[in-house]
């Protein structure tokens, strides 16, 4: 080889091939079908079971539809779907000859994805009919038992690249409940009866009532107590429910003042109806019930594609490979039992605590410690529950059951048995103690100023209920499901996802702040790769690229992506050889790259240096990439943002700022820029650990913000006021907690919290709005002379007010902090 | 003007037909998803080749016949 086609290489023709089903880069154009290229024998097929089925059209609904099956997983990893005890929990039905299930397909990305899971029936013929959810990720397919089965669909699926996601989760307890449409129902009732209520109202408004017959305005006054009474018992329920509960438990809620509210305008417009002293107000009964439904549903907007509440289970397989002699069986792992020996094949998860017995095992132990590295095990040394095999097949002699592992014992501890966050947030209770006081005092005074002063038992009824009607914090109840659900809104467009308006809310209080720091501050994606070793000369380079194009493995991909100005040739003789690395002749030379054994290093073989990428040529082993993590861009600001957060009491000091990390101290010395002082970081944390460590600042009074990602900081994010999850793909496994954060947003963090602080402000702002119309109102009441034309008018009034202000002005804010700097 | 009564009953019949259809779609789910229908009304009808699979089948019978 001259140096001249080192300089200029010759651009292979392949390089400019892309995939006609997943669009990758393909290494040669070996594998094609007429004029159609493929990157993988996988994407073939697809496109082949495509064809011969009539289905291409699946290419030209969206651009780039098709799914690398580069990860596909074993076929037999869906063997357990055979088992009967699966079937019951995932079946939503069967009667034989027809059967339900619905699948959960992460890998759903476009219309073209619809499309084809939709016309299933052309791939299987026993599938009668599916239909898919695209916000879920779900598709709901009918089959016939008789002439397919649950393994083979789910086979299916897998090979045209849309695995399904099947975790102990969904088979292990009680099925998922169906969806609740109860609110729906609600709101219809409550419409229904406001438009037809407000319709027989019409002549009271007009005052058509006194010139004509007053036989109508009996009739009208029945019709709507007939209509409002399905509002009152079945629409305004849940209010009436809730402010039973609160009055019991001696806690007083908003629901308290609103169904006080409620109960006195229903009870007054009766009683009005039926004496005939008046048309009651009734209208403005059905509509306040309307208006709060909406406002709930409104609120009740939650990320359907997106689960706050993932415990172990969702991450947990649903069988395990359990060996017997030579014979292999699939078992559902709640039945798994301490002495079984069990296959666990690469990328898989160890279902529980065991001895590893045969197989060179390195498990990745990152989702229960944090830690990067994987860690290798010799045979007869334990290996824990959680960890993910990384490499060729093991057998595992297990000690223990799976609900008594290591990590899963972690999810018995008190942090997640009791509910700690209850449903209505600080600043409604607050209102609601506030209304209740305010109603009691107004209402009770003036019916006593006009009983006992002016004798008049009748005005003071009359008084009473007035202020009861006026008072009712009806723009206070909806202020906060408008105001922060429309934040909520506002902030799941910019991939960050609060479970709910009480997240929005506790951004308000938190005083301290705990980062994670694998995954969370660092960015796996975006490694950085130092060379040590011998003079690394621009050959060198061009071999290693040229390698690493060819590889599948993270690795090699991030090292081919780390030099982009470096040219490629095409190697002879590739070959990748998984869990150690890859090899090849390039440009006339036998290079390796891959593991320090692989590329025969021996001295650092058996040392711990896992991280290394070592690099050989001609035999010759030139030295190692090490892999660098980098940090989040951003991270600087967001310390920064935290760091000058003063604690909201008269105490001068800062918010503390903590780091806890599942890692060895290694990287002590590079995140000390980020973290000057060195108590601030607390390194080899287990999750117990980072859990206890949150209950130590919140016993000396501190409001805990947590930022985290894995399975280790589960304990730590549930434990803490406000649990964020940052996370690379938020269809991915995420652990239980109050926010998801998409790692891509972390630089915009502090603004997303001050968007969130501005709805607390927002609503305060509309209690006092709400304040002005309830004195309006309320002068009118005491004074019992309240016409159901001004009732009729003020509440919706206020209510639509308070509406559209906190729409308006969370709009506004957002706009004013989130648009790009 | 007794006649009136007569048309607000027909009326809220009307307007109750109206609930118990929405009700009725509600109950089957139709609010359940607001997106996906949206796409899947776009999609080209594959009727006529649903019959050409189905063919066979029927010559299939009626050559047993």
């Amino acid at each position: 080889m001259s140096a001249a086609t080192i300089l200029q290489p010759k651009n292979p023709p392949v390089a400019s091939l892309a995939c006609f089903h997943c669009h990758d880069v393909c290494p040669d154009d070996k594998i094609r079908i007429e004029d159609k290229h493929f990157c993988c024998d996988g994407c073939k097929m697809v496109y082949e079971i495509l064809n011969t089925n009539d289905l291409c059209q699946y290419y030209d609904l969206d651009e780039k539809p098709g799914i690398s099956l580069k990860n596909r997983r074993d076929a037999r990893a869906y063997a357990y779907l055979d088992d009967t005890e699966v079937h019951e929990k995932l079946l939503e039905f069967n009667n034989g000859h027809t059967a339900q299930v619905t699948f959960y397909l992460p890998q759903m990305h476009c219309v073209s994805c619809i499309w084809l899971l939709e016309n299933l029936y052309k791939l299987d013929a026993g599938v009668t009919h599916s239909r898919v959810n695209f916000l879920k990720k779900t598709a709901t397919i009918q089959f016939a038992p008789n002439q397919t089965s649950l393994r083979k669909l789910a086979a299916l699926l897998a090979s045209i690249g849309y695995a399904p996601e099947i975790n102990l989760g969904d088979v292990d307890g009680a099925k998922r409940p169906a969806m609740n449409r109860r609110l729906a129902y609600q709101i219809g009732v409550a419409g229904f009866a406001f438009g037809n209520i407000m319709l027989f109202s019409f002549p009271e408004y007009v005052g058509l009532d006194a010139a004509t017959d007053t036989w109508f305005a009996k009739v009208f006054g029945y019709l709507n107590i007939v209509l409002a009474l399905p509002v009152l018992l079945f629409s305004a329920r849940d209010y009436l429910t809730s402010a039973w509960h609160g009055i019991q438990a001696r806690h007083l809620n908003i629901d308290v003042p609103l169904a006080l509210g409620i109960v006195v305008l229903f009870g007054r417009s009766v009683w009005e109806i039926l004496t005939h002293t008046g048309a009651g107000y009734m209208d403005s009964f059905a509509g306040l019930i309307f208006l709060l439904l909406t406002g709930k549903w409104f609120q009740q907007h939650t990320w359907q594609q997106l689960s706050f509440e993932r415990d172990y289970k969702s991450y947990f397989p649903v069988a395990a490979t359990v060996k017997n002699g030579d014979a292999e069986t699939s078992v559902p792992v709640q039945r798994l039992v301490p002495g079984d020996i069990i296959v666990v094949r690469s990328h898989e998860i160890i279902p529980a605590d065991g001895i590893l017995l045969k197989g060179s095992a390195r498990i990745d132990y990152s989702f229960v410690t944090g830690e990067a590295a994987p860690v290798k095990v010799k045979s007869g040394e334990r290996i824990f529950a959680g960890g993910k095999q990384v490499g060729e097949s093991i057998e595992i002699s297990l000690t223990r059951r799976v609900s008594q592992s290591h990590l899963t014992q972690l999810w018995n501890n008190e942090a997640f048995k009791t509910p700690i966050k209850g449903h209505a947030t600080v600043l409604a209770d607050r209102a609601g103690r506030y209304f209740t006081g305010l109603i009691l005092a107004f209402g009770g005074g003036s019916f006593l100023y006009w009983w006992l002063v002016e004798n008049n038992i009748h005005t003071a009824v009359n008084a009473f209920t007035a202020v009861m009607i006026v008072a009712c914090p009806c723009a206070v109840a909806l202020a906060i499901p408008f105001t922060l659900g429309n934040i909520l809104r506002i902030l799941g467009r910019h991939r960050f996802y609060l479970k709910n308006n009480q997240v929005v809310e506790a951004f308000s209080a938190f005083n301290a702040v705990i980062f994670d720091k694998t995954g969370t501050i660092t960015n796996i994606a975006q490694q950085r790769f130092e060379f040590h070793g011998k003079p690394f000369d621009a050959q060198s380079k061009v071999a290693v690229r040229s390698l690493t194009r060819h590889s599948a493995h993270p690795l090699s991909r991030s090292l081919y992506e780390s030099m982009p100005e470096v040219p490629t040739a095409s190697p002879e003789h590739f070959e990748e050889l998984p869990g150690l690395g890859v090899q090849g002749v390039v440009q006339g030379k036998k290079v390796k790259v891959g593991s320090a054994a692989f590329v025969g290093n021996n001295e650092d073989a058996n040392t711990a240096s896992g991280r290394g990428v070592y690099v050989s040529i001609e035999g010759e082993v030139l030295g190692y990439f090490e892999v660098k993590s980098r940090y989040r861009d951003g991270l600087d600001e967001v310390l920064d943002y935290f760091r000058s957060l003063r604690r909201p009491s008269t105490s001068r000091t800062h918010s503390p700022v903590w780091l806890l990390s599942g890692d060895q101290d290694t990287e002590a010395s590079r995140l000390a820029p980020f973290f000057p002082d060195r108590d601030s970081m607390l390194f080899d944390k287990s999750p117990q650990d980072k859990l206890d460590f949150v209950k130590k600042l919140q016993r000396h009074g501190q409001n805990v913000l947590m930022l985290g990602d894995g399975l280790n900081d589960a304990g730590a994010l549930r434990q803490s006021n406000l649990g964020i999850v940052v996370a690379e793909d938020t269809n991915n496994f995420t652990p239980a907690c109050d926010a998801i954060l998409h790692a891509d947003e972390f630089a915009r963090l502090p603004r997303f919290i001050r968007l969130a602080q501005s709805g607390v402000r927002i609503v305060n702002r509309s209690y006092i709005i709400a304040l002005m119309y309830n004195l309006t109102g309320l002068s009118y009441a005491v004074t019992g002379t309240l016409s159901p034309l001004v009732a009729a008018i003020l509440m919706p009034l206020s209510s639509v007010t308070i509406v559209v202000f906190g729409v308006l002005m969370g709009n506004w804010q957002a706009k004013r902090l989130l648009r790009q700097p | 003007m007794k006649i009136m009564l007569l048309l607000i009953l027909i009326s809220l019949l009307l307007a109750a037909g109206f609930l118990l259809v929405y009700l009725w779609a509600a109950r089957a789910g139709q609010f359940d998803d607001d997106y996906t229908p949206s796409v899947r009304i776009l999609f080209d009808d594959t009727a006529p080749e649903a019959e050409e699979q189905h063919e066979p089948v029927i010559t299939g019978e009626k050559a047993k016949n």
